[in-house]
């Protein structure tokens, strides 16, 4: 038996691997030291590898990205953790146009070899200006990988090839994961290219990514019992696009559901809805469906919340309508 | 390089739709492997290979009707090499049928981009399926279902049209001239009872195989009456090649060969009779079954009729009909007795035979079904 850890521990675990691994590695937010990450992630760090690798900073996104972006360029492996998606909103300058910018801008001579860590996602009472999911608005830009590790295999193992890349990578870690405990099988290494079926199936295809992992694996027990078999895609990477598995799924299920918790407009599956009707329109045999967040600012209120968010029955309801017995008795 | 071509597969088909490849690109084929599986709207025949050699590659996707001649699929010869094969020449696909047009106004129906296309591929009509999907759309599902349910009513139109075209041309084409005789058959089935007697149920011989084996000793012996009439000439035939009307469950009828039956024992024909028949009704026959028969042998002997006047198959110039055998009066030596019975009649072809060797050929056959031991 592989021993179970939470996803927080193994983020921790890759953190620590990657520190002792390369000296050019170190972790730099608000919090990272003295108070151990505000999901604890990095906890013990500062006593075991020191300031100078476990670096606190001012409440300044901009500011501090920006030298994670300088330190890339001197040749350092620099991880910076940011609290939330929404507070990387005030590092977007430093993200879109200086870190995903600078290679093209400097005809291939500089890379940005960056990690950017960032909680996303709501479901933990934290009101609007802590709760959003923005994945998609880093997807949408070019020179940038995107990845969203929903496992805790994937915790673990995603840090090390992104710090393996030239380029900028943005790894999203869904605030409702940091709890969720796995297995963890001795580490293998994780490939930063691939979506992957987490669950095969034949009547239809789940797309999925990040917090919604689970409660979409969930939904899929329920409709199993109705003779449901959904197959569930874990996109992993959402920049750039995993479409060959995306679409190879589709030829065998024929039907395709979108969950994704950020808001529908705009949103990465609507990206993904548009890639299916472009790549395999003719293989459809129902109009893709998309369940996503309802389009307000995430509320505070805990039923609210919920209301707001895909959770599972709603999930089994939009599976079974799409596969055409919503009348069925459960 | 050897271009194999859809062969003719009976002598009124001009085009055949491919159901399957039985081979690959890279195989090694001889004479007599099956290549594929092509359906003549009569049954599901295959095509056999008369070469030797290593599959090149395949020109025609399955679902695809083509004419008769049409390149299906290039063979090497042995030693041949790949590289000086030229490009196939892909034949056109067929024009599509003529789109349906809906009226102006009317909205379109849902049905999904997949179900659109299986439809397209399986010539399934939409108008008729019922949708089960989302907002009542058409789905997949509904379109292999229906596709399931059409082939019993869609075959049966077909082999009644295709009936319709050859016993039109058979009427409009050849003149025939008929002769009837009844044969008593005391000695036939006083010999069948005590053959059968001594042999398990399933290799007792049935009444049908002897009149099989008189019919092509005798055609053997009168071959003005076994052949094929092409070209305003007459082309007998050696072997005898009889084929024997088999009524299908869906309607209508098939008359596949036993082939060279003038060289079989009765318990072989018997054999080939059973085989035949479940093949038939299976829709499982060989090319050459149907393609083959020189002379059919149409029997009604399980209905209530006493003499059957048939129409000869094209190109062939004779059909013996057979009727129900039944106890009649019958005078032997003197007194009547009762008899089993069977009236025989004989169509035959006024362009090849004249009623003189018609008579001799229908006598022949009573003769020989005196004497059931020597068949």
């Amino acid at each position: 038996m592989s021993p179970r850890v939470t996803y927080r521990d193994a983020m921790r675990e890759a953190l620590r691997e990657a520190l002792q691994r390369d000296p050019r590695v170190f972790l730099m937010g608000e919090d990272v030291g003295m108070y151990g990450g505000s999901y604890a992630v990095s906890k013990g760090l500062l006593a075991e590898f020191g300031p100078e690798r476990i670096r606190d900073t001012p409440l300044s996104e901009l500011g501090f990205v920006g030298a994670g972006i300088g330190a890339a360029l001197g040749g350092m492996r620099p991880i910076v953790e940011i609290m939330t998606v929404n507070f990387s909103l005030l590092a977007l300058d430093q993200l879109v146009n200086t870190a995903a910018s600078l290679r093209h801008m400097s005809g291939g001579q500089f890379h940005v070899p960056l990690v950017v860590r960032m909680a996303t996602g709501a479901g933990r009472q934290l009101a609007a200006q802590h709760s959003h999911s923005l994945e998609g608005w880093y997807a949408h830009v070019p020179g940038l990988r995107v990845l969203a590790p929903a496992t805790v295999e994937d915790a673990r193992d995603m840090l090390w090839p992104a710090l393996q890349e030239e380029d900028p990578v943005i790894i999203f870690e869904h605030a409702l994961l940091y709890n969720v405990e796995g297995p963890l099988e001795p580490g293998a290494g994780a490939d930063i290219r691939h979506a992957r079926i987490r669950r095969p199936g034949r009547d239809l295809t789940v797309v999925t990514f990040g917090g919604m992992l689970n409660p979409v694996l969930g939904a899929t027990e329920e409709l199993a019992r109705a003779g449901i078999e959904a197959e569930v895609i874990d996109l992993r990477v959402l920049r750039p696009l995993d479409d060959a598995t995306i679409c190879a799924s589709v030829r065998r299920t024929h039907r395709v559901l979108i969950v994704d918790e950020e808001w529908r407009s705009g949103s990465l599956a609507a990206e993904i809805s548009a890639r299916i009707m472009e790549q395999a329109f003719f293989e459809l045999d129902a109009p893709v469906q998309r369940l996503c967040g309802a389009e307000v600012p995430v509320p505070y209120a805990r039923h609210l919340e919920e209301a707001a968010l895909p959770r599972t029955p709603a999930i089994v309801e939009a599976a079974r309508r799409l596969v055409g017995v919503a009348g069925a008795a459960p | 390089m050897i271009e194999v071509k859809l062969p003719s597969l009976g002598a009124d088909m001009d085009e055949g739709t491919l159901l399957e490849w039985r081979v690959h690109p890279g195989d090694e084929v001889s004479k007599g492997d099956i290549l594929a599986v092509v359906d003549t709207t009569k049954a599901a025949l295959d095509v056999e290979c008369w070469h030797s050699g290593k599959v090149f590659d395949l020109l025609v996707e399955p679902g695809r009707t083509m004419k008769v001649g049409t390149p299906m699929l290039r063979l090497l010869e042995p030693g041949e090499n790949a590289a000086s094969i030229p490009p196939a020449r892909v034949p056109a696909a067929p024009a599509p049928p003529p789109a349906v047009t809906a009226p102006p106004a009317a909205a379109r129906r849902p049905v999904s981009p997949a179900a659109r296309r299986r439809a397209d591929e399986l010539k399934v009509s939409l108008d008729s399926i019922q949708g089960t999907g989302p907002d009542g759309a058409v789905t997949l599902k509904d379109v292999e279902a229906a596709a399931q349910a059409r082939p019993g009513r869609d075959r049966a139109a077909d082999m009644r049209r295709l009936i319709a075209a050859a016993m039109s041309r058979s009427k409009r084409e050849i003149p025939h001239y008929y002769q009837t005789d009844d044969v008593p058959l005391a000695a036939a089935t006083e010999w069948l009872r005590t053959t059968n007697l001594g042999r398990p149920i399933t290799e007792r011989i049935l009444l049908a195989a002897l009149f099989i084996r008189a019919v092509a000793e005798a055609a053997r012996r009168h071959p003005d009456m076994n052949g094929f009439y092409v070209a305003d000439e007459f082309r007998p035939s050696a072997p005898v090649h009889v084929g024997m009307a088999i009524a299908l469950r869906g309607g209508g009828l098939i008359a596949p060969a036993i082939h060279s039956a003038e060289q079989k024992s009765v318990t072989e024909i018997m054999r080939d009779l059973s085989d035949l028949v479940a093949r038939t009704r299976a829709g499982k026959l060989r090319r050459d079954e149907l393609a083959d028969p020189t002379i059919t042998l149409t029997s009604l002997g399980d209905e209530s009729v006493r003499a059957v006047h048939g129409v000869i198959y094209a190109p062939q110039v004779a059909l013996v009909g057979i009727g129900q055998v039944r106890e009649r009066a019958w005078v032997s030596n003197g007194a009547v007795v009762a008899m089993p019975v069977v009236t025989i009649t004989l169509a035959a072809d006024h362009r090849v035979s004249d009623g003189h060797a018609g008579a001799r050929f229908l006598a022949d056959i009573g003769e020989r079904l005196q004497h059931p031991e020597k068949l």
